[in-house]
């Protein structure tokens, strides 16, 4: 592509995988942390019960 | 009605969750795969355009972006009215996802916009009404963001959001014909309008794939960004749970 508007081509195409890149990112690592907090929460909540032992 | 009845399931956030957890592979391959064609389709297939030469690329990003930004919001104020008339578990979980995509594309559109509007307009930006109306969704969008963070309670949250969010809805129509109302350097609606598209086949149809593409994109992360919202709501749940169980470092301390 040898048009004098290169540069605006490639700086547009640049954002736009970027942006796309960093929301994918941004999802799927909230997506991660959430999982673990959950699962950190199941399993204290999990311990707490067994701990408190059989009810009468 | 046996479709009806799956879909008004899918108002419990534990089915919704399984659903949207199977859905999602299949989601990302599609996705995966329309990109790709989009942009063998966008760079290598489109003929320069006659009046724009190569320039007319940057179309194929900026056309999906801000449709996308549109619907996003469209999609978040019917999700408003699920919250306030209908109280729908999954309503604002809804809206709360797709207000950080609906900025990013919004963003997006702004982007590319000013990039090809430097070359063709010979500048970045004027304060025309489709361009300016667009500049104030996007700051809707970050208002909306801000607005939720600032309030802790979710309900009291949810509904500040929706109110505010059907308010902001008035710009959607205003961006759409803004074209049409007042004399604009945007150029005016050249796909979707009342008679044929006016763009050639050669241009229009990478731009419908790549629109695909970019609203597969959304699908995806908008489903994914529910799950996560449910994941993070039910954590909250949980500690509330856990505080109320366990003794209050605050009580007083018996006296000697």
């Amino acid at each position: 592509m040898t048009d004098p508007h290169f540069g605006y081509i490639a700086a547009s195409y640049a954002i736009a995988f970027a942006v796309i890149a960093g929301l994918i990112l941004w999802t799927a690592l909230d997506q991660r942390a959430q999982r673990r907090a959950l699962a950190e929460l199941e399993a204290r909540s999990g311990r707490r019960r067994s701990a408190e032992g059989p009810r009468p | 009605m046996a479709l009806l009845s799956a879909v008004t399931s899918l108002a419990n956030p534990s089915r919704f969750a399984a659903f949207a957890e199977r859905l999602t592979p299949w989601l990302i391959g599609a996705t995966a795969v329309v990109f790709a064609v989009a942009l063998y389709l966008a760079l290598v297939v489109a003929p320069p355009d006659y009046q724009q030469g190569e320039t007319v690329r940057i179309m194929f990003i900026h056309v999906p972006s801000a449709w996308l930004a549109m619907f996003a919001y469209t999609l978040m104020a019917i999700a408003s009215l699920g919250v306030l008339i209908w109280r729908h578990p999954i309503a604002d979980v809804s809206a709360k996802a797709a207000a950080p995509l609906g900025a990013a594309f919004t963003f997006l559109a702004l982007a590319t916009g000013s990039l090809w509007g430097k070359p063709m307009w010979g500048t970045w930006w004027v304060w025309d009404a489709r361009l300016t109306s667009f500049l104030i969704l996007f700051i809707m969008y970050l208002g909306l963001m801000a607005l939720r963070s600032a309030i802790e309670e979710p309900s009291r949250a949810a509904k500040a959001c929706a109110i505010l969010t059907l308010v902001g809805s008035v710009n959607i129509p205003i961006i759409k014909f803004s074209v049409d109302w007042w004399n604009t350097l945007h150029q005016p609606a050249s796909v979707i309008r009342a008679g044929k598209p006016t763009m050639d086949p050669s241009i229009l149809w990478p731009l419908l794939i790549a629109a695909v593409a970019f609203t597969l994109l959304f699908t995806t992360l908008h489903l994914v960004g529910m799950r996560t919202e449910l994941l993070r709501r039910r954590a909250r749940t949980l500690r509330l749970t856990a505080a109320a169980a366990a003794p209050s470092a605050l009580a007083p301390e018996p006296a000697a």
